[in-house]
């Protein structure tokens, strides 16, 4: 009996009658991060990180049937142990390692090894087998460093105050929104955000004791308000009413999918930075590398060439369907609008 | 290079119009004349010869960043684009170049005569020494299919404002042929002179009629006659010799051997504007069966026979060598008719539909399928000939077209801005209990649609075909098409004219959509 399985409801341990970010209710669920694609709605009790609870806890209105755990502890049940690693990908993100009798398995969830200022540094966990998302697993993507990335943002930003524009980031409201807020530079001046992100960024405000002062967006706000300001808000306020109280705008989106030109322009961005909490291609072949597994089971992103791809380079892999999207929702979705306080970003089904 | 590489970029990374006029004049007044005039080339799809094939591209590109070739594959299929994908995978470049556009334009060309094994070092060497957006750039130039944002009108705008020209003097001094091989910027867009003899005039295009035609205003003042589906064209003969031009700059003479006689109709310094249209026995024929005409290289008699065209002249452009445009419409329009007057069975002159009310008007159009036509135009008879696409004066007042509802089997990514995206679709109709594919449509449907369907593509395939998916049949499309025709090339039996999506219909089951039997009623009552 393998010590992880996939089944329609996630990724199941049978021994332990627990399951890693399961996306149908289930009786006890392990939670890698607060993403909702990750964290589903509805199981009866969940387990993630401390660092990860206040988001996890507030999304999903929580109460005791959540219980929270420190990084590197291990919890045991039915004889298997479970323990949190920092992923990288946002605050309080976990790898979760399950090991029993030995032999140890890792779950990814998401994860990025480039350390952003913000999130837990990703850690590697040696394991026998390793469970890695592929969001950007072709070799198209490749990342520049952040501060390259940053300084691109503010020389846009300038830019837009010289031309009388206001500057309108668009990026995930959990994570990169507050990425984009400590590593821009606050000098330049005001910064406003869109409700979601503020809701968002005030527990993580709380909580890690950083990030620049933010000012709401409301409706009595006038267009002089927002001179020279910088406004962050999610992927979905694109192409909404919204967005017009700010005009004339700039609007920039912060994606790793920026790094295609036909992405890009799809968007109808002004600009594109390509900025993403996920690994891209060099670091998914370091991280997997760093974990010695020997076998590797790739889930969301380009998981068919990426499972090809290790199995040829020594290391048997293969491809499992799983529904979690990566940075998938924040290009592909985005016109559905947003309400100020659940901000549940992905959306129903289409058919 | 530099600035080109910069200008692509601004106009990539803008979407508005007074951005990107800003961007092009401002590279007007940076780059030298050699660059500027390859930039307007390149910008009005004049590109230089392709030297490299595609596929050693492709190869050398995947050897220097050591992957296989089904990854590079595969990349390519996700983004969509040759160029881009090279770009993106390379390895970072260790030199830096400071060639200019019109350099690396001749480095180019100079590769033509070179074997596999020297066109492969010049290229790697190229690559290692540029940044990758101006690998891009570079990798473009040799693969051709530039697709900027930047419509002809806008670059000739920018390009007045650089040069102080007026801006139909500047499209018109950008039609025909030229190259910046062997013209210059001063002699192109600064001087009066015409250099080509074959010069055809900037073609005018209408929009579809916005809202009610009576809002048009008094009906007297309104020439109306057929939209013909055919090949907009223009007839110039000047100095004894004859050109044919189609909407798409393209010098079509050959093909139409059958206007030669224009030489015997038409006297020097004359530019006629008109549809050419499959014409036998006094009769317009369909649109497909011009089809079996275009692109091929030689036409047999039996093709000439079968299928003859004539040029049914909409308007007068020049008349004695001198640019008429500036006429009302109404004089342009007498002038032409006495043109042709002479009865021939190849220029024939497009007739006008004389009714004294809107409605009477609005019965005739009822009547435009009987005429193989595409609907009504309507142009005000006080105005004067246009550059490009305009609203006012012109407009185009179709039929509604064929409408069917088909389910939707196989999906295909897109390209460009479509790029990794399912945008491409497959449909099918029912003969019996089997779906039988039998049209293609990419446009129609709303960002958001797009989207949705997207995503359902990616959650409902049962099988993947290269960039094709076969999906499960459960989504219903309502397709708008202009003309059916029969084919022996399609598994259906007939061939759909501009087929779209109209609408996504979510409130049908695919049981309710239509059948082949459907389709083949709609091809007998229009044959």
């Amino acid at each position: 009996m393998a010590l992880l399985e996939f089944n329609d409801s996630g990724i199941y341990c049978r021994k332990a009658g627990v399951y890693l970010d399961p996306w149908k209710p289930v009786k006890r669920a392990l939670i890698t991060h607060g993403h909702s694609d990750h964290a589903g709605w509805g199981h009866e009790q969940y387990l993630c990180t401390t660092s990860a609870s206040p988001v996890i806890r507030h999304r999903l209105q929580l109460s005791s049937q959540l219980q929270t755990i420190g990084f590197g502890e291990t919890i045991h049940i039915n004889g298997v142990n479970f323990s949190f690693h920092p992923a990288g990908h946002i605050p309080g993100s976990a790898q979760i390692k399950v090991e029993c009798n030995g032999e140890v398995w890792v779950f990814s969830g998401d994860y990025k090894l480039e350390p952003d200022n913000l999130s837990e540094p990703f850690e590697p966990v040696r394991c026998h087998v390793f469970i890695s998302e592929s969001t950007f697993g072709l070799p198209i993507y490749k990342w520049k460093p952040q501060q390259e990335v940053f300084a691109e943002v503010n020389q846009w930003w300038k830019k837009n105050q010289e031309d009388g524009k206001v500057s309108v980031i668009a990026g995930y409201s959990l994570g990169k929104a507050q990425r984009i807020l400590q590593n821009i530079d606050p000098s330049l001046g005001k910064i406003f955000v869109h409700g979601a992100v503020d809701n968002i960024t005030n527990i993580l405000r709380t909580q890690l004791g950083t990030l620049p002062p933010t000012i709401r967006v409301t409706s009595e706000m006038k267009r002089k308000d927002f001179d020279g300001a910088l406004v962050v808000c999610p992927p979905s306020a694109i192409g909404s009413p919204w967005l017009r109280r700010f005009d004339p705008y700039s609007l920039g989106i912060a994606s790793g999918w920026m790094n295609l030109r036909g992405a890009r322009r799809r968007r109808g961005a002004d600009r594109g930075f390509v900025l993403s909490d996920h690994a891209d291609w060099n670091d998914l072949n370091k991280a997997v590398r760093e974990t010695g597994a020997q076998r590797v089971f790739v889930t969301h992103g380009y998981s068919e060439p990426f499972a090809r791809w290790l199995t040829q380079q020594g290391i048997e892999s293969s491809e499992v369907k799983t529904q979690y999207e990566g940075e998938l929702s924040e290009i592909i979705e985005g016109a559905n609008a947003e309400s100020g306080d659940n901000s549940n970003e992905t959306t129903a089904n289409v058919v | 290079m530099k600035y080109f590489t910069q200008l692509f970029t601004t106009l990539d990374q803008t979407t508005k119009t007074l951005d990107k006029i800003k961007a092009l004049a401002s590279y007007f007044e940076k780059a030298n004349d050699r660059d500027k005039l390859w930039a307007i080339a390149l910008l009005s799809h004049r590109r230089p010869k392709r030297s490299v094939n595609a596929t050693l591209l492709a190869l050398w590109a995947s050897e220097l960043s050591h992957l296989p070739e089904w990854l590079f594959v595969e990349c390519h299929a996700v983004v969509g684009d040759l160029a881009e994908t090279i770009s993106l995978v390379l390895p970072e470049p260790t030199e830096v170049s400071d060639q200019t556009l019109t350099e690396w334009i001749e480095f180019i060309k100079a590769l033509e005569p070179l074997t596999v094994d020297q066109k492969k070092e010049k290229i790697l060497w190229a690559w290692n020494r540029l940044e990758p957006m101006q690998r891009f750039v570079f990798n473009k130039l040799i693969t051709g299919g530039f697709r900027i944002g930047v419509s002809q009108s806008l670059m000739v705008k920018a390009l007045a404002k650089h040069a102080e020209v007026k801006e139909n003097v500047i499209a018109h001094r950008l039609m025909g042929n030229w190259s910046p091989e062997y013209n210059n910027f001063q002699e192109l867009v600064l001087s009066d002179d015409t250099l080509d003899l074959s010069r055809p005039y900037p073609f005018y295009l209408a929009y579809a009629l916005e809202g009610a035609v009576s809002d048009l205003g008094n009906i007297e003042e309104w020439q109306a006659e057929w939209k013909w589906d055919g090949i907009r064209g223009q007839v110039i003969v000047r100095d004894r010799e004859l050109f044919v031009w189609s909407r798409g700059e393209e010098l079509v003479t050959d093909k139409y051997p059958e206007f030669t006689v224009m030489l015997d109709l038409l006297p020097d310094g004359t530019a006629i504007d008109g549809e050419i249209l499959p014409f036998k026995n006094d009769l317009p024929l369909p649109f497909s069966k011009l089809q079996t005409r275009i692109g091929r290289k030689t036409l047999s008699q039996k093709q000439l026979k079968e299928v003859p065209v004539a040029f049914v002249a909409y308007d007068l452009l020049e008349w004695k060598g001198e640019d008429v445009r500036e006429w009302p419409l109404s004089e342009r329009r007498n002038q032409l008719a006495q043109l042709c007057s002479a009865p021939s069975s190849v220029l024939r002159l497009s007739p006008t539909i004389t009714v004294d009310s809107w409605e009477s008007l609005a019965a005739e159009r009822t009547r435009a399928r009987e005429l193989f036509s595409e609907g009504i135009m309507l142009k005000r008879k006080s105005s004067v000939y246009r550059a490009g696409r305009r609203r006012g004066d012109w407009w185009k007042w179709k039929i509604d077209p064929f409408t069917i509802d088909a389910v939707l089997i196989y999906a295909m990514s897109g390209h460009g801005r479509r790029a990794n995206l399912y945008t491409d679709y497959t449909f099918a109709v029912w003969k019996d209990d089997q779906l039988v594919p039998f049209a293609k449509a990419y446009s129609g449907l709303t960002d958001e649609e797009i989207r949705a369907v997207d995503r359902w593509v990616k959650q409902n395939t049962i099988e993947k075909f290269g960039p094709v998916r076969s999906v499960k049949p459960a989504l219903v499309f309502e397709i708008a098409f202009e003309g059916i025709a029969k084919s022996t090339r399609h598994k259906s039996g007939i061939a759909l004219r501009f087929p779209r999506i109209n609408r996504w219909r979510k409130d049908k089951p695919i049981q309710e959509a239509n059948t082949l039997q459907d389709l083949e009623k709609v091809l007998e009552n229009n044959s």
